[in-house]
């Protein structure tokens, strides 16, 4: 038996399946677009609900792999399945064969600029939740200058028929309430909003870290969404948004505005799924075979998926994700003679 | 402000104008208000430019005012728009330029209408032969005259003998371009520069040397509408639209406003004396007003014509200050003169 596979996209989900692969003694190959291993993980700072490090939690899940073969600025160029074999060529003019492989190539992050109503890259300080992020760990953003007033925009991308994107990104509402205490945190003087539509605090820890933002953070949570951004004379940004529960319109003066940007489906899965032969579903991310029993598995023999291909997830359910998935190829190869 | 940013968005939104052989449709109400600015468009694209430019006495209102104040029914509407199409086949032309922006709209979103439900555009052909025995084909581009300027924004800027600058400074006049509601807000894809940030004025400001102003409320509707200002009681909330956009803007210093629509101007040039009689405020330099003008008026001022035969008497607000401002030459003794 052929006991090498293939994972595509070096991201949490991806290096949690190498590592899980090799440990049931089979050889894995990672092939990572980019130039790190990582994927969006390592532009993060702190995750939720806890403020765990997001740099330490990487860095355990790159502990294991080490020692495995990676292929970074390297993608699928073709692949060709025959009998229960893949041959893979890689844009490095490698050729892998290998019994089975896990699409772990993740997501993107909704480009912010769509929305022109927002005026991401027109007005200085409209920024995303990925910039807020890097500040986070960086310490350094020249949008933000110790700002007063905050408000955070749930669902930029999200819930969107205008932006093709009916689909829910699970994670944002979570972000943006941890975010705001995080912002809270470093300028405790700043007055701190959030526009959202629904607050989705379906984790377990969520509700809790909700109910701090309100009671010790002071955060205001507004429901309703924000129709159009403009900027004044001195640079601040004029918000209109619609508090729903009073029913009246509102206008507020931000000295920054955080859009939080959703998951949409990875800009190669149309590419991948055409080499794979494999599904997407309407909303551009993978299909798998069935979606409660056998989610980790495509519908082509020898195919799996873990993390965000499929969809939207959190960190945990990516991790937890690749161990099922790198199980069922062990079942499904333990079949093979 | 990230300029490039909105380079980026108008580069997205670009739609493609032919620059000559249109047939001209005219507004209902503009001559009233701004005599001059259709008489002035077709004086620079026919005689100045040299272009083919058409318009027949035999076309109408576009049924716009009525359909919006629910007077007539949609039907009726498209069935007036098929007349003035078949008119414009029987004259020989595929371009359709509309001097109105609630024409335009109108036009678009008959056109729309009827690229997503042909069964409506068969009827309407039943209904326009039955009442006129009329046919007609669909414009191959529809575009609003101040498409048609902004295309030939270069030339006429190669062709000016003013400029949109202080002629005592060298500075860039300070310009607020207000665009009309029914130009891209309901299509954002069928105007110049989209919804968001249109580009349609802002290019003519740039080519003939202004500076835009983007204020907080650039983006909100003058208050013109219909059934607000058509019903008098209403007209309070119509003020308070452009009491609005005069607030947002009067921070930032503008020198004049440059609109696109019939009733944009017609409101914020009115309403200035409303408000100072009403509340004793003025805007502009010296509490002077900030003068308005169609792009057509400021088409005519950058290419030389003489202020009064552009109807600028006609302006609630006084547009002197901003001829002096601009170095233009003209008798104030002629204002009156027919």
């Amino acid at each position: 038996m052929n006991k090498q596979v293939l994972v595509i996209g070096g991201g949490p989900a991806g290096l949690e399946a190498a590592g899980q692969l090799e440990n049931l003694g089979y050889k894995a190959y990672i092939v990572e677009k980019s130039d790190k291993l990582g994927g969006h993980l390592l532009k993060w700072d702190r995750l939720f609900p806890e403020s765990i490090s997001a740099a330490e939690t990487l860095q355990k899940l790159l502990e294991p792999v080490g020692h495995i073969t990676t292929f970074l600025d390297c993608t699928v160029v073709s692949v060709s399945k025959t009998g229960e074999h893949f041959s893979v060529q890689l844009s490095n003019d490698a050729t892998l064969n290998v019994s089975a492989i896990i699409v772990s190539a993740g997501f993107s992050l909704f480009p912010a600029e769509k929305k022109e109503e927002y005026g991401y890259n027109i007005y200085n300080r409209v920024i995303t939740s990925a910039d807020l992020e890097d500040f986070f760990k960086t310490g350094s953003d020249s949008r933000i200058q110790n700002p007063k007033s905050v408000g955070f925009v749930h669902c930029v991308g999200s819930r969107d028929e205008k932006a093709c994107n009916r689909q829910c990104s699970k994670v944002c509402c979570i972000t943006a309430v941890k975010q705001a205490c995080e912002i809270k945190e470093q300028y405790p003087d700043a007055d701190i909003y959030c526009f959202y539509m629904d607050l989705r605090m379906y984790g377990r820890g969520y509700e809790d870290l909700y109910l701090e933002a309100q009671s010790k953070y002071g955060i205001r949570f507004i429901r309703g969404r924000v129709s159009e951004v403009a900027e004044d004379e001195t640079g601040k940004l004029v918000i209109k948004a619609e508090d729903t529960l009073s029913s009246k319109p509102l206008k507020i003066t931000l000295d920054l505005l955080v859009l939080m940007v959703g998951m949409i489906k990875n800009a190669d899965n149309e590419n991948l799924s055409s080499l794979l032969n494999t599904r997407l579903g309407d909303d551009g991310f993978f299909q798998s075979a069935s979606p409660i029993l056998r989610s980790t598995e495509g519908e082509i023999a020898g195919i799996f998926f873990a993390g965000a291909s499929t969809g939207p997830k959190t960190l945990p359910e990516s991790i937890n994700e690749a161990k099922a998935s790198a199980l069922a190829i062990h079942g499904y190869l333990s079949k093979q003679k | 402000m990230i300029f490039n940013g909105k380079q980026r968005i108008w580069s997205e939104y670009q739609k493609e104008i032919p620059d000559d052989h249109y047939f001209y449709v005219r507004s209902c109400i503009r001559q009233n208000f701004f005599p001059a600015s259709e008489k002035t468009f077709l004086d620079i694209v026919q005689n100045r430019l040299g272009l083919d430019f058409f318009e027949t006495e035999h076309h109408t209102t576009c049924g716009g005012i009525a359909y919006h104040s629910d007077s007539i029914p949609q039907e009726t509407l498209m069935t007036i728009v098929a007349r003035q199409f078949a008119l414009m086949t029987d004259a020989g032309y595929k371009n359709y330029v509309a001097s109105c922006i609630t024409s335009f709209g109108i036009y678009t979103e008959t056109l729309e209408t009827w690229r997503h439900y042909p069964e409506l555009e068969t009827k309407v052909r039943e209904s326009l032969w039955k009442a006129t025995k009329r046919e007609f084909n669909k414009p191959e581009y529809l575009a609003h005259a101040s498409d048609v300027i902004y295309k030939l924004r270069d030339r006429i800027a190669t062709a000016s003998v003013n400029r949109l600058v202080n002629k005592k400074t060298g500075e860039p006049l300070k310009v607020v371009e207000h665009i009309g509601c029914h130009y891209s807000k309901m299509f954002p894809s069928k105007g110049v520069g989209g919804a968001e940030y249109p580009y349609v004025l802002t290019g003519m400001i740039e080519a003939w040397g202004g500076e835009i102003i983007d204020y907080p409320e650039r983006r909100h509707c003058c208050g013109f509408g219909f059934r607000q200002y058509l019903v008098k009681a209403n007209r309070g909330y119509s003020l308070s639209n452009t009491h609005k956009k005069f607030e947002s803007m009067k921070p930032f210093k503008p020198d004049m406003i440059i609109t696109n629509c019939p009733g944009c101007p017609y409101f914020l040039d009115r309403w200035q004396y409303v408000i100072s009689e009403m509340e004793g405020k003025t805007y502009g330099e010296n509490s002077q007003g900030i003068p308005v003008f169609t792009y057509e008026e400021v088409a005519g001022l950058v290419l030389g014509y003489d202020p009064w035969d552009l109807g600028l008497q006609i302006h609630q607000t006084g547009v002197e200050p901003l001829l002096d401002k601009m170095g233009i030459i003209y008798n104030k003794a002629d204002k009156y003169k027919l």
